[in-house]
């Protein structure tokens, strides 16, 4: 669904974004990461057109952008860098100018469909309010329904849950998961890595401008082979595992070089109390901060 | 995208709370002249304005005359140079851009309803200038040319829609400018004072004679020359000339505008 090679965006002497090769496929939830300031946002313009890229190539739906981009942008809904409205007019209002801005939808049904984009966000019951009157959540919901309008393929979302209270984005999430089970590939930008990981099927790791990482989530949280045990003996466990255990602290210890069920026999055999066993797995907050601390950028 | 903008210039309070203020000078203008009784001595004051005591059907050119050097001109300059800066300050040009609505597009779209803005001031000025001309001042029917011959109904009709005509191109040509400023800035007040800053210079220019070489290319030095239309004959040369100045200035200014806007980055 989106594919780019060698993208590259300079300003000036600033490098931005740095040879980036994403690769998002058909039914991903991609999770794109990275600190502010990381690249994500101008990364996110060039894939829609509105910066042009210093280099490189970017593919959208199949086919080239921004040279396509008349064919392309009406099966793509966006959120760039927060939402925003006319004030002096209510959501409702809002939604039908940008619907009747784009080409391509009958206007017998655009009523139907401003109404439906407002039901899918929970909007319905404000939507005559002026948006000068909305509150930050509700007007991130107004932007989402915006990209919702036209039942895009692709959804791409720069950071889609800032301003929304816990109870609004855990709606923004079973909302994207709906879609996404109905086909819509989601492209979600984001710095908060538990979102990212509640939701998503794929990571890419943008760090100074540069993709340091890009895999399924999956693969990332794959068993690292060690196993973790909790246990209030953990003196007495750490004497009997002698040499097998690389880090104790408090009652949790990593133990490396044997099976989990045999470690488990063995336990139990000498006596020891166990709360909790089972294998360790990397955190993606974990992955992230390897990847971006091993980069070849930061060495001195 | 024609409609979408047009619905977007009448849907917002401040067009016609601009319209209202422009509309207000000539008004108030008139019940000035209709209490006091005082004009102008013929040959002073805004084009005109002398004859209106006597004939008040000629108002509305008299206020045409009075908010063409500076009330349209700044809020033609506030409008356009509002066009595409306003949508950037807002963040809403990035979604109609990715809705998509091709930049070309988009700035023809923002120019028609500048120039719909530009027709409807004018258009509301002419109209209460008409009535209360007919109601507050003279109804001699005195339909004098600025020549002191007279001219029928119909001629004066006619050579009114023209100066009409004349002044909305005049404005066109503002617009252009403060277009152009609007694609490269994102403020809007920047934008409109960057096109108010060229007619400002234009007209200290126009005052000083070691300037003369410039002159006939200032984009002001003819605005006023629709008073021509009302002489008898018509004096052609100075309006045609405008006529062709305004339109370089159009054709330059939206070249400049669309080259920069289709290349440009879209960082708001």
């Amino acid at each position: 669904m989106i594919v780019t090679s060698g993208l590259t965006k300079r300003y000036g002497q600033v490098l931005a974004v740095d040879d980036v090769g994403l690769d998002v496929r058909e039914g991903d939830i991609y999770g794109f990461l990275g600190a502010n300031g990381s690249g994500k946002t101008t990364t996110v313009r060039m894939l829609l057109g509105l910066v042009l890229a210093t280099s490189g190539d970017i593919e959208l739906l199949g086919r080239p952008m921004p040279r396509q981009a008349a064919a392309v942008l009406p099966r793509v809904g966006a959120l760039v860098e927060g939402p925003a409205a006319y004030g002096h007019l209510s959501g409702r209002a809002n939604l039908t100018l940008i619907d009747a801005a784009g080409a391509g939808a009958p206007r017998r049904s655009r009523r139907a469909r401003v109404d439906d984009a407002l039901e899918q966000v929970g909007l319905g019951q404000v939507a005559g309010r002026k948006v000068r009157a909305y509150s930050l959540g509700m007007r991130q919901r107004l932007g989402l329904a915006a990209a919702l309008l036209r039942r895009p393929s692709l959804l791409v979302l720069d950071e889609p849950t800032n301003g929304l209270d816990p109870q609004g984005i855990s709606e923004v999430r079973e909302l994207l998961l709906g879609l996404h089970g109905r086909g819509t590939t989601v492209f979600l930008s984001s710095h908060l890595l538990a979102e990212v990981e509640q939701l998503c099927t794929r990571v890419g790791v943008l760090d100074r401008g540069r993709l340091v990482l890009q895999d399924q989530l999956a693969t990332l949280q794959q068993p690292t082979g060690r196993t973790v045990v909790r246990t209030p003996d953990a003196a007495a466990a750490h004497a009997l595992l002698d040499g097998r255990v690389e880090r104790l602290s408090g009652d949790r210890l990593v133990v490396a070089r044997i099976e989990p069920a045999e470690l488990n026999r063995r336990l139990v055999a000498a006596g020891l109390r166990i709360t909790e066993l089972g294998p360790e797995r990397r955190t993606l907050e974990q992955v992230v901060l390897a990847a971006t601390t091993d980069s070849p950028v930061v060495s001195p | 995208m024609i409609a979408v903008e047009l619905r977007k210039l009448v849907t917002r309070p401040r067009t016609w709370i601009t319209i209202a203020l422009i509309d207000a000078l000539p008004t108030l203008v008139a019940v000035l002249l209709a209490l006091t009784d005082i004009g102008p001595r013929p040959g002073t004051g805004p084009a005109f304005l002398s004859a209106v005591l006597s004939d008040g059907t000629l108002f509305p050119l008299a206020a045409l005359a009075m908010v063409l050097p500076l009330f349209l001109p700044v809020a033609v300059a506030l409008t356009a140079g509002d066009a595409i800066a306003g949508e950037a300050q807002s963040g809403t040009l990035r979604y109609l851009l990715v809705r998509p609505v091709g930049r070309a597009r988009l700035l023809l779209a923002k120019l028609v309803s500048v120039v719909a803005f530009v027709l409807i001031a004018v258009v509301v000025v002419a109209v209460t200038a008409y009535v209360v001309g007919a109601l507050l001042l003279g109804d001699a029917p005195l339909s004098s040319s600025v020549s002191g011959t007279a001219l029928t109904q119909q001629e004066l009709a006619w050579r009114t829609a023209l100066a009409l005509g004349y002044a909305v191109l005049a404005m066109l040509g503002v617009a252009s400018i403060a277009l152009f400023f609007s694609t490269v800035t994102d403020s809007p007040q920047g934008a409109a004072m960057g096109a108010l800053a060229v007619l400002i210079a234009s007209t200290l220019l126009l005052t000083l004679d070691a300037s003369q070489a410039l002159q006939p290319y200032l984009p002001t030095r003819y605005w006023l020359a629709f008073v021509d239309l009302f002489r008898d004959p018509i004096l052609w040369r100075d309006v045609l000339r405008g006529v062709v100045q305004q339109v370089l200035y159009v054709v330059v200014f939206l070249g400049a505008a669309w080259a920069n806007f289709s290349t440009r980055d879209i960082t708001s």
